[in-house]
């Protein structure tokens, strides 16, 4: 579905990711784990086409987005949640989810079905439908921009870090939702801190460390083998 | 009464140019955080093309519609020449640029036209006045009036019903967010210099009618104008923008009624000092505009 080869990514004279391969096959939840600077993020945002590769190639569905802008990638399936949280913040929560689907502009009524589903997915958007996404909670708010995203109707979701400075019954709200997006057949990049909750959901696992990968397996494996703690602890 | 009536319609007319003025400079730099400076030669090429099609014996609003349409080309080619090519660059590299491609076509309106003034074609409504309720106001403020409430109207339509404007305001918020969701870049910033070239357009016709004749720095004014108007009303914000233009037209007409004579050269001295004092007291402009992303 996926597939990462040799990928770099560099600020400068800075190597931030360095040459890291991972795929993701259809249906399956792969979690990219790793501690603050590991590179995760750069991964990510270089998959999403904001950040240029220095190298190496991504491919989605056999086809090449390496050097594919970001609207070009969201074309090709594939949404992206960044870590920022960024909802609009002025803009109401409706038309934030309207510009979700903007890449379906002219499909109003698969809009409308698409919207049905996420209100029924997270009941607090449409509550909340006429008020400006800036007023939103952080929980709140991370459900809209996973709602957003998902109005695109991707076939990948890369996830950034969903549960960063959220309370603990919000992030367990926000796990449950990914298992429920699990079940309908999306395949998803998780990338996160929390790494028992986290390898609870997951297929596979990969652990990143400078920028490299230095473990990968089932969540099991991960678990059972590899010293995570040292990797987050830089020991 | 007259008295007062005069007052509101010298701020009305005054104010609505001002304001479609500081609109057209701010929903560029909403979405690029670039100050155009090219953006006064846009009314020039208005002006320019009302003159230059008047021996044509078109009807006048076919004239002033081609003219608003040249603008239009102008500011979407603006972008072409003077900001896509070194966008990804430096600030200082597209405030370079846009100075160069204002400065390349005041020269080409200087070379090829003529530095003096040229007369523009204007109906003879321009030049009538009308009495109401016994003040005596020509009636191209009440049309500079009419077109800033129907203009301004218009774009908060377009800003808050239509996709299109929806994604202008979101890409004004976070750019890199709004093309991950699909909205082409090239298409908003494209639609960003079109809606800038448009109100640079019609404030063109209204503000060269007042004069009635077109000079390659008839543009300078308004790039002022439009830039302080910002200032005051917040770089960022589009309602700002339109508080800022009305704002200092009040300024300036308060003053231009009560300065004694002797006085009345110094206004913009004394429009200064009270610009100066509002943002001592409001150093980031009078409404705050959405929290700040990144440059683009």
């Amino acid at each position: 579905m996926l597939e990462v080869r040799d990928l770099s990514v560099s600020y400068g004279a800075i190597r931030a990711v360095r040459g890291i391969s991972f795929s993701l096959g259809r249906g399956e939840l792969v979690s990219l784990l790793g501690a603050n600077g590991a590179g995760k993020s750069s991964t990510i945002k270089c998959i999403a086409g904001a950040l240029r590769a220095s190298g190496g190639a991504i491919t989605l569905e056999g086809r090449d987005i390496t050097a594919a802008s970001p609207e070009q990638v969201v074309r090709a399936g594939l949404a992206t949640v960044p870590e920022t949280r960024d909802v609009f913040p002025d803009l109401t929560v409706a038309e934030n989810l309207m510009l979700g689907a903007y890449i379906h502009r002219r499909d109003q009524a698969g809009n409308r079905d698409n919207l049905e589903r996420m209100h029924a997915l997270f009941p607090r958007l449409s509550e909340r439908s006429n008020q400006a996404a800036g007023t939103l909670s952080g929980g709140e708010q991370q459900m809209l921009v996973i709602a957003r995203a998902l109005m695109s109707r991707p076939s990948v979701l890369l996830l950034d870090e969903p549960s960063l400075g959220l309370a603990p019954a919000i992030v367990d709200r926000i796990f449950e939702m990914i298992e429920t997006l699990k079940k309908s057949g999306l395949t998803i990049l998780l990338v996160e801190q929390n790494v028992n909750q986290a390898l609870a959901v997951a297929d596979r696992a990969y652990v990143m460390r400078l920028g490299s990968i230095v473990a990968s397996g089932t969540a099991d494996e991960i678990r059972s083998t590899s010293d995570l703690s040292a990797h987050y602890l830089g020991s | 009464m007259a008295f007062t009536i005069q007052f509101i319609i010298d701020v009305l007319s005054l104010g609505g140019a001002y304001a479609l003025m500081a609109l057209g400079l701010v929903i560029i730099y909403g979405i690029l955080r670039l100050v155009n400076f090219a953006y006064g030669e846009l009314i020039m090429v208005a002006g320019y093309t009302m003159y230059l099609s008047s021996g044509s014996g078109l009807p006048w609003i076919v004239m002033a519609s081609l003219a608003v349409a040249m603008a239009v080309v102008f500011g979407i080619f603006t972008d072409y020449a003077a900001f896509r090519p070194v966008r990804a660059k430096s600030v200082t590299a597209v405030l370079i640029t846009s100075f160069a491609f204002s400065n390349l076509l005041q020269n080409a309106a200087l070379l090829f036209i003529s530095p003096r003034p040229r007369n523009v074609p204007l109906p003879p409504i321009f030049s009538q006045t009308v009495e109401i309720g016994g003040a005596i106001t020509p009636v191209r403020n009440l049309i500079t009036i009419a077109a800033s409430i129907v203009l301004l109207a218009a774009v908060a339509y377009l800003m808050r019903k239509t996709t299109l404007g929806i994604a202008m305001r979101a890409a004004a918020t976070n750019f890199t967010m709004a093309r991950m969701l699909g909205v082409p870049a090239n298409l908003i910033i494209s639609s960003a210099f079109a809606l800038s070239g448009f109100l640079a357009g019609v404030v063109g016709i209204l503000w060269i009618g007042r004069i009635g004749t077109v000079v390659p720095g008839v543009g300078l004014e308004p790039l002022l104008v439009a830039f302080i108007a910002t200032v005051i009303g917040g770089m960022r914000s589009l309602p700002g923008a339109v508080v800022g233009g009305f704002l200092l037209a009040l300024i300036d007409t308060t003053l231009n009624y009560t300065l004694p004579q002797d006085l009345l050269k110094f206004r913009d001295a004394f429009t200064f000092t009270l610009v100066i004092l509002i943002l001592l007291w409001r150093p980031a402009g009078l409404i705050k505009g959405p929290a700040s992303g990144q440059r683009t």
